[in-house]
């Protein structure tokens, strides 16, 4: 099992989720989150420019089987792309999932996921 | 100059008697200005609560860009409506009567040391007259939000206050206008059904049918981003209302309190009813719909303010609070994107309050009208109230189609869709409207 967990440009959320839906990878957590990586956003205040140390970014995390691995990290990249690829593209971390519980019945391993 | 003396008829529709001292003209009453004073801040503070009310509404991405059409209408509107918005609004016919001009008014100069017969400087009148002008245009935002530019807005709103707005006033409220001198006693608007919220309406219903609806709808769920701001946005809707209505009395006495009470009555029972609607229908009374219906009450009494009595002003709260929940309904099943439902609640309550209103008018305007022009009864009127409507309607749907189309041409005025999807806080005001989730 894998946890996937992809950081990506707020405006791409809808596209991204639609497209994981289409491939049958229904079982997402989205949550807001700031930080900061390469890219710069200047936003100017009252005429005076900024330089804003956190950038708001959305976090997808997918927990899912082996074989899922591929497509959702393939779907996730084609769809979270600016054109032919921008700085604040975002990233994506793929960890190996030691066990993952199903709380309503208490199943374990693949089949709760 | 006649507009001045006819300017009387308007402003004594509830006739505060107008003082005279020894034919030096009329003096100031200090307590119907004192009022009128009152009732311009009150209708201003109702357009930061409308900024609000469609503020929440939208979703976390557009809520600055949203409340910014409201903000918008109040600093374009503010200017334009001294420099020529009154002289078009309510100088004498010109055109046949198409519009009003007198260009003593341009920038107020010939009222510079006016009373009006009513006992109120005309400052107060034109300032008053100005606060609906920014208003109604602001209504229209909700029709078409989460897809417009801002430099498209703000020429739109430049050129339908001139051609849409400022001629539909002229017809209804100047003495010369057209339909104020319909039938018996003039088609019945007190505060602007037909000028003020069938005409936002259906202006609209037109922008949201030319401009199309927003990328992902229906399949989306696009749901209002804080509640609250929406809820905080009704209550100041409502206070504002107080001025909006008992102030269009153009004075202080028995009529103002008239208009006040049925006012008050009629917006507790739209909410009432729309509740009660939603908990019969969906066993659950929302916050939505609380302010919803606090809205189609406000504006059902809005044109019937001057003639419906209690009784009147609750059933007409009933029968707006259903109508507009049917048309948002209907509006489901055809598809149509009037976003946040400017025409389901401000088109719908102003054609259900200006036609409505006819079946509830008290015993003493129909002597009046009788007096006038001898068997007046109520078919007739709401002949003349359903030509109101119906020209309204026409006009302001033909106008603004052709006023978005220039639009859309020269400055444009729907955005792209990667801006659409980023939200216009952050793409074209380069702002958000919640530092909450960002630590910065």
């Amino acid at each position: 099992m894998k946890l996937i967990t992809a950081i990506i440009p707020e405006e791409k959320l809808d596209e991204v989720r639609e497209a994981l839906i289409d491939a049958e990878i229904e079982r997402i957590t989205v949550t807001r989150v700031s930080g900061h990586g390469r890219q710069q956003e200047i936003v100017v205040q009252r005429g005076k420019k900024v330089v804003p140390n956190l950038i708001p970014k959305v976090q997808i995390t997918i927990a899912c089987n082996d074989e899922f691995e591929d497509i959702t990290v393939d779907t996730i990249i084609r769809t979270a792309r600016h054109g032919g690829g921008e700085v604040g593209d975002g990233k994506i971390f793929v960890q190996d999932l030691k066990e993952c519980i199903r709380i309503r019945t208490g199943e374990r391993g693949g089949q709760a996921i | 100059m006649t507009w001045k003396r006819s300017l009387l008829a308007a402003a004594a529709l509830g006739a505060a008697c107008p003082l005279f001292a020894d034919g030096n003209g009329p003096v100031n009453d200090s307590g119907a200005t004192a009022w009128m004073l009152t009732s311009t801040t009150l209708v201003l503070l109702m357009v930061p609560g409308l900024a609000m009310f469609y503020g929440g509404l939208v979703r976390t991405k557009n809520v600055l860009g949203t409340m910014m059409h409201s903000f918008a209408a109040m600093a374009v509107v503010g200017v334009l409506w001294t420099v020529v918005g009154y002289a078009l609004s309510f100088g004498p016919n010109a055109l046949g009567g198409l519009i009003g001009w007198s260009r003593g008014l341009v920038l107020l100069r010939s009222i510079d040391h006016t009373i009006l017969p009513a006992g109120v400087p005309e400052y107060a009148f034109a300032m008053f007259q100005g606060k609906f002008a920014i208003i109604t245009p602001a209504l229209i935002a909700g029709a078409v939000a989460e897809r417009i530019s801002f430099r498209g807005w703000v020429a739109f709103i430049t050129l339908w206050v001139l051609f849409v707005y400022c001629p539909l006033c002229h017809w209804v409220w100047a003495p010369d206008g057209y339909f104020f001198n319909l039938g018996a006693k003039g088609a019945i608007d007190f505060a602007g059904g037909t000028v003020v919220h069938i005409s936002s309406g259906a202006a609209g219903l037109a922008l949201a049918l030319f401009l199309g609806v927003r990328h992902g709808y229906p399949k989306t769920a696009m749901a209002p981003n804080n509640l609250t701001f929406t809820l905080i946005g009704a209550g100041l809707l409502w206070v504002g209302w107080f001025g909006f209505n008992a102030g269009s009395s153009i004075a202080s006495n028995l009529e103002t309190a008239r208009a006040l009470t049925v006012t008050q009555v009629a917006a507790a029972t739209g909410a009432l009813t729309w509740v009660l609607i939603e908990t019969i229908r969906d066993d659950k009374p929302t916050s939505l719909g609380m302010a919803s219906g606090i809205l189609a009450g406000l504006v059902v009494i809005t044109p019937a303010a001057g003639v419906v009595q209690v009784g009147g002003a609750i059933a007409l709260g009933v029968i707006a609070a259903c109508a507009c929940f049917g048309m948002i309904l209907l509006k489901n099943r055809l598809g149509y994107d009037d976003s946040l439902d400017a025409f389901g609640i401000h088109g719908t309550g102003g054609i259900v309050g200006a036609l409505g209103l006819t079946f509830f008018i008290r015993d003493s305007w129909w002597a009046e009208a009788a007096a006038k022009s001898p068997g007046w009864g109520i078919l007739s009127q709401l002949k003349v109230q359903a030509f109101a409507v119906g020209t309204t309607i026409l006009f302001s749907v033909v106008m603004t189609l052709i006023i978005a189309f220039l639009v859309e041409k020269v400055v444009g005025f729907r955005v792209t869709e990667a801006v659409e999807k980023t939200g216009l806080d952050h793409e074209i005001h380069g702002e958000r409207a919640y530092g909450l989730n960002n630590l910065n």
